[in-house]
């Protein structure tokens, strides 16, 4: 926000960074050859759809496109917060292919002006004892931070640390650690 | 390239231009005339600001022990912080401090004098009452309070009403102890005409202020959920309902006024003096913006 903007009471919206996400698939070896998590075949993003009748289509329209193709089945679930969320499966797993699903969510969704609506997208793992650890991508920030749900409330900092250690060099990680929300039983995780 | 649906409401923007103008005008005028009187200017000047600094950097300790407020953590309320989190997420801004006030007046203010030092308070009232979608809208309008710093430009530009008050004060008290000089006499009667008439157009500029600041709030509330309409839901269940609260909670609410989420004021119908004088819009202008970015958004 500039000053200009402060003084007039007034904030421009915030468009996506999607470039980043391309940097998945690498990640997603790290972490099976290091940690020995396995991609889960989910993957999801998360919108906030805004109310009228522009957002049905342009909704609607992207299942469509994503149907349409041969890539992987595409469904549709909100939480308990408002979200939308597109769940792409694949199996056996395959990260480009979510990654590449997930871009043309988002890029549907900016060309229809809607870009300021996307809140994050993730990629699930498997660990050896089922734990979950997730990468979750925040659009307006560009960066990634680890998500491991390990019950209804409560998470594996532990674990999520060791992961933004590990992948440090290959992801744009989060530094601010207030921003690691929780998305507890969010589709696709 | 993509389109936006985000414009800016460049009506809103002028009038704001415009009041900050009128603010900036009237403190000019009077440190002009406090000169030209031969008012240790200085010495009044320095005090006021002093003053203001004050109210400005204990902002969030003032509000919140007016409001007998306590932060609260994600342990104590999940849903809340969660809903927070997300808005911010969206928003790509620091997360606050979230406090809940034990207070059945359903509303909400933000405070403190910088986003990193922000508390958002919300009454348990105003959990009682609204569902998600609305809570989501009153706390992205708190939230937007806080993105565009109202506490700072609120507290710069109420500088000119303090700086009258104290002007007026202190001729009071150093007349007091001076003999029975006419002239005197004369200066310290231009002196408070001067003040009072600086204090009462300084006061409605900042009232005006305060009204725009709560528009391009709710405005920047609407296009960050994309739910124009659960906020105006929100402004309707909690304005209905304020009018019928009795008398002695409304004015416990009186000291954060200015930034909370619906003023706490019974108040007649039709009546233009009150108009001037309401911190807050009428809730028909606030329904009517936020059904124009319903329409915006759902266009094709």
């Amino acid at each position: 926000m500039g000053f200009l903007d402060s003084v007039l009471g007034r904030r421009k919206a915030v468009g996506p960074n999607l470039d980043a996400l391309f940097a998945l698939p690498n990640a997603a070896i790290t972490l099976q050859v290091s940690l020995d998590l396995v991609p889960s075949g989910l993957g999801s993003v998360a919108f906030r759809a805004p109310e009228g009748r522009a957002f049905a289509d342009v909704e609607s329209q992207v299942r469509d496109l994503l149907d349409a193709d041969a890539g992987p089945p595409v469904q549709l679930a909100v939480d308990g917060f408002g979200f939308t969320w597109l769940v792409v499966s694949t199996t056996p797993a395959d990260v480009p292919a979510i990654v590449t699903d997930l871009h043309a969510v988002n890029t549907s969704l900016v060309e229809a002006g809607f870009g300021p609506q996307l809140l994050c997208s993730q990629v699930s793992f498997r660990g050896p004892d089922d734990r979950t650890v997730s990468l979750v991508y925040l659009y307006k920030r560009g960066t990634f931070y680890p998500f491991a749900p390990t019950g209804e409330d409560s998470r594996d900092n532990v674990l999520e640390l060791q992961v933004r250690d590990l992948l440090a060099g290959e992801l744009p990680l989060e530094p601010e650690l207030s921003r690691w929300f929780a998305i507890w039983g969010a589709p696709g995780l | 390239m993509a389109k936006t649906r985000y414009g800016i409401d460049r009506g809103l923007s002028v009038r704001m231009v415009g009041t900050l103008f009128g603010i900036g005008l009237l403190y000019v005028v009077l440190a002009s005339v406090l000169i030209a009187l031969g008012f240790n200017a200085v010495f009044i000047l320095g005090i006021s600001a002093a003053l203001l600094f004050a109210q400005w950097w204990f902002s969030d300790t003032l509000a919140m022990s007016a409001m007998r407020a306590v932060v609260v953590t994600p342990a104590d309320a999940p849903q809340l912080h969660a809903l927070v989190d997300r808005i911010c997420a969206m928003a790509d801004m620091e997360k606050p401090r979230i406090g809940i006030a034990d207070n059945d007046v359903p509303n909400a203010f933000a405070t403190g004098r910088t986003p990193s030092r922000s508390v958002v308070v919300v009454t348990t009232g105003l959990l009682k009452r609204l569902d998600r979608d609305e809570l989501e809208g009153v706390l992205a309008h708190e939230l937007s309070h806080v993105a565009h710093r109202d506490v700072t430009v609120m507290a710069v530009a109420s500088f000119t009403a303090i700086l009258a008050g104290f002007m007026a004060r202190s001729v009071m008290w150093s007349s007091m102890g001076r003999g029975r000089d006419q002239n005197a006499a004369i200066l310290v009667v231009v002196v408070m005409v001067v003040s009072v008439l600086v204090y009462v157009i300084s006061f409605v500029l900042m009232r005006a202020l305060s009204r725009y600041r709560e528009l391009g709030a709710d405005r920047g509330a609407a296009l960050l959920t994309g739910r124009p309409s659960a906020l105006a839901r929100a402004l309707q269940k909690i304005s209905g309902d304020m009018a019928t609260i009795p008398t002695r909670d409304l004015r416990q609410m009186e000291p954060v006024s200015s930034l909370a989420f619906a003023p706490a004021l019974v108040r007649g119908r039709g009546f233009s003096l009150e108009a001037v004088f309401a911190t807050h819009p009428p809730l028909e202008r606030r329904l009517e913006q936020l059904a124009r970015i319903s329409t915006e958004l759902g266009e094709r």
